[in-house]
């Protein structure tokens, strides 16, 4: 059934006050430590949790208490929610579970049956749903919004928010704000055209979509040449951040199409690869940054920004800290868009270097071609879609990075409706292994403080807590805690299968517990009983 | 607007169906290799040796054992994996198809050596106590059960000659020195920041958490293998070359 249901009041209303997740608690997330109440943990996307109980000092003494194994198969990227004695899970690629937290046990499951001509790149994951009043919300990969009842998850209502047919997806997890569901896409690698789009939580109509490619007469626009921008990609597959003072909400946004061949699309390509500031209440845009004008090499900014209020320059400012795949830390002023700061904090070779204005300086080396380009980071990133950290105990910015490079050869690429539309083809370096790190940056500088050097380059996020503690994973297994001011190793555990998703901490029944999805289990861990 | 042409171009194009496959010609192979270039080079490379995506250039494909596997495998998917499936027509997905079966083929050639004879050179050089073929022989290096599938005779001629000029992945060298001062080098198994895993010449496998170790150390790119530049005559050569080339595993 892909129809939109229509609106049942009745029900909205019959919901016992109990079962209700406002926005005000939302907002206020940071004072209830116990939950998880957004993607994020808080919409400031710092995910510090400020439960201590687990610490330096007991972390050697932690162990699992339940698991819970989902149905899909490709990688288990989602971050849970956990509030009122529940764990909202999304089972990938567009299920989900509310499991009972004292027990694992499931409590409702729904599952969703997809088209049979489903084809979308880049793996059948999800990586969370968002929770507000007494409904929960799943972006499916087919490009479809669904809220379900937060009691017995039943569907409310199901609407459409692309065509999956022309290779869009969803796969992060919404933002509720405010009575707005917040939705981003994927699909770049197909030559889509990028929106944001926000729905009306109670009855699923549209409120607003942001093109994150500017159509003729916008602004921007004379960014793209020809009809390049109808297919300029500018995805926003990762969930953003949002600042309750500002009323906006931050996304970076991807990659612009195709991929890897840039003159087919002169001009800076706006907003591929940007930071976007959007209002929450309108949609509109209300100021840009572009990390990687014209970027060839794949290098969505598509990562987790995070939002600081700290002195800056002399005076107190309101900051947004972002860890881009392209290699370089920024800092911008998130009230303005103003750019602060730039600085290297990995290997790179794309850009000779960040003008005053933090605009990058091309390194014509790096645009493939017929013989093949090297260059740092390969397509995947220094850094991805995983979570960052900011500790405002240790006063730090926890990233996990990748330190690898690729090759990569030009093709053709000819826009065909649900095909790839890439460019290029890509080699490893010979001779080079690739390795990662947990690197420990100073928030208000970029510089290094420290580095825990990991075998694989990681796809898994990052949580820090007031215990003192950093909690990461990697491709061979092993979550692991790290004290969080001098990056030494306390704790480790094997799970027994490849770790591609963010951990989040909450308490039940009084006790703190850590969670992580860990091959295709979702693995809960706590002290042994006093 | 563009979405309406979209569907329209869409719904010209009929479910591929594996049955009606065109004759594989020249052409075919070309067109097939095209669109590899376009929709799965950047995951398995322009080579088909792999990257995010499988290694093709080999002799067999796990989830592809016959052409209408690797059929529906281009057009579906592999549920699960980072594979997708394609939106490519019938023609174009078995054009695919055809080109696919190109990779990983050595292409055969007349060579001057003798291979029954480099049988007896690959006994008496002791390789077996390293290599395995056909399930006989060491686990230190890698399975020679199909390498003349896998590579050609100039490949397997240098990588005699000259054997830390390609080190195949995952044959890592590891020294290691324990906390009570035993020395150990081998084949790394398996590593992660808290422990490793690897298998020595007599293939006795070790197992510690780093905290268990005074020193270790990675030889990145070395190898293990003598070169058999001064230890072999061209005569001896040129039939260890022949007999490896010979070895295409079970087909």
């Amino acid at each position: 059934m892909r129809t939109v249901l229509p609106v049942l009041l009745a029900v909205v209303f019959a919901a016992s006050p109990s079962a209700q997740l406002t926005y005000e608690r939302i907002r206020e997330a940071a004072r209830e430590p116990g939950s998880w109440l957004t993607y994020h943990g808080t919409y400031d996307g710092k995910r510090f949790s400020a439960l201590d109980e687990i610490s330096r000092a007991n972390v050697q003494q932690l162990r699992p208490v339940w698991m819970y194994q989902v149905q899909g198969r490709h990688h288990f990227e989602a971050t849970p929610l956990v509030f009122d004695g529940v764990m909202y899970l999304s089972d990938p690629p567009s299920d989900v579970v509310a499991l009972d937290v004292k027990t694992g046990r499931p409590l409702w499951t729904y599952r969703r049956s997809l088209p049979e001509d489903l084809r979308a790149c880049c793996g059948d994951v999800n990586r969370g749903v968002a929770a507000l009043g007494d409904q929960i919300f799943i972006a499916t990969i087919d490009a479809h919004l669904v809220a379900l009842d937060m009691r017995t998850g039943r569907v409310r209502w199901d609407v459409e928010v692309a065509d999956y047919k022309t290779g869009h997806s969803l796969t992060a997890a919404p933002l509720a704000v405010k009575g707005k569901v917040i939705v981003g896409m994927a699909g770049a690698e197909y030559g889509v055209r990028g929106f944001l789009d926000a729905y009306d939580a109670a009855s699923g109509k549209r409120a607003w979509r942001l093109w994150t490619v500017p159509g003729p007469g916008e602004p921007g626009h004379e960014t793209w040449s020809g009809d390049s921008w109808q297919h300029g990609g500018a995805t926003t597959w990762v969930t953003g951040a949002y600042d309750p003072d500002t009323n906006l909400t931050y996304w970076g946004t991807g990659n612009p199409g195709p991929d890897y061949i840039g003159d087919v699309r002169a001009g800076d390509n706006l907003y591929s690869d940007s930071l976007l500031a959007v209002d929450v209440d309108t949609g509109a845009l209300r100021w840009h940054f572009q990390f990687t004008p014209h970027d060839v090499n794949d290098i969505d900014a598509t990562e987790i920004p995070i939002l600081l209020d700290a002195d800056f320059g002399g005076r107190p400012r309101k900051l947004l800290l972002f860890a881009n795949r392209n290699g370089f830390y920024y800092i911008l002023d998130r009230v303005t868009g103003e750019y602060l700061h730039g600085k290297a904090f990995a290997r790179q070779n794309w850009t000779k270097g960040l003008d005053a204005k933090g605009r990058p300086i091309p390194n014509p080396d790096t645009v493939p071609s017929a013989q093949g380009a090297l260059v740092y980071p390969d397509d995947d990133g220094v850094t991805n879609w995983f979570s960052p950290s900011y500790s405002p105990q240790a006063k730090t910015f926890y990233q996990n990075v990748r330190e690898k490079g690729g090759i990569y050869y030009r093709n053709d690429a000819v826009y065909q409706p649900g095909r790839m539309y890439l460019g290029a083809s890509k080699r490893a370096v010979r001779g080079e292994e690739p390795w990662g790190a947990l690197r420990a940056l100073d928030p208000l500088t970029g510089d290094v403080k420290w580095d825990f050097r990991v075998t694989t380059p990681p796809w898994c996020g990052l949580l820090s807590t007031a215990g003192g503690l950093v909690f990461s994973g990697t491709m061979e297994g092993m979550f692991f805690a790290l004290d969080a001011e001098s990056g030494k190793p306390l704790w480790q555990f094997q799970t027994g299968g490849a770790i591609w998703s963010n951990p989040i901490s909450y308490q039940a029944g009084g006790r703190q517990f850590v969670a992580i999805a860990a091959g295709s289990a979702l693995m809960v861990f706590g002290l042994a009983a006093p | 607007m563009w979405t309406a042409l979209w569907l329209l171009a869409l719904q010209t194009t009929a479910p591929p169906a594996p049955a009606a496959r065109p004759p594989v010609t020249a052409q075919e192979v070309a067109r097939g290799r095209a669109l590899f270039e376009a929709q799965c080079a950047y995951c398995h490379g322009a080579g088909g040796d792999g990257g995010r995506g499988a290694n093709l250039a080999r002799p067999a494909l796990r989830h592809a054992p016959t052409d209408e596997a690797l059929f529906r495998v281009v057009n579906r998917g592999i549920p699960g994996t980072g594979m997708p499936g394609n939106s490519m027509s019938a023609r174009e997905t078995w054009q695919v198809v055809a080109f696919v079966r190109t990779l990983g083929r050595v292409a055969r050639q007349p060579l001057p050596g003798d291979a029954a004879s480099g049988a007896r050179v690959y006994q008496a050089n002791g390789c077996a106590s390293c290599h395995t073929i056909q399930g006989r022989g060491g686990a230190f290096g890698p399975d020679l059960t199909d390498v003349g599938a896998r590579s050609g005779p100039a490949f397997i001629r240098e990588s005699l000659l000259d054997p830390g000029a390609d080190v195949p992945a995952g044959f890592m060298q590891v020294r290691a020195v324990t906390r009570e001062g035993q020395r150990l080098t081998g084949v790394r198994v398996n590593e992660d920041p808290f422990s490793i895993q690897f298998r020595d010449a007599k293939s006795v496998l070790h197992s510690f958490f780093k905290n268990e170790l005074a020193e270790l150390a990675k030889d990145e790119g070395k190898t293990p293998m003598p070169g058999y530049r001064d230890r072999l005559d061209a005569t001896a050569l040129d039939d260890l070359v022949a007999y490896l080339v010979s070895l295409e595993g079970s087909r």
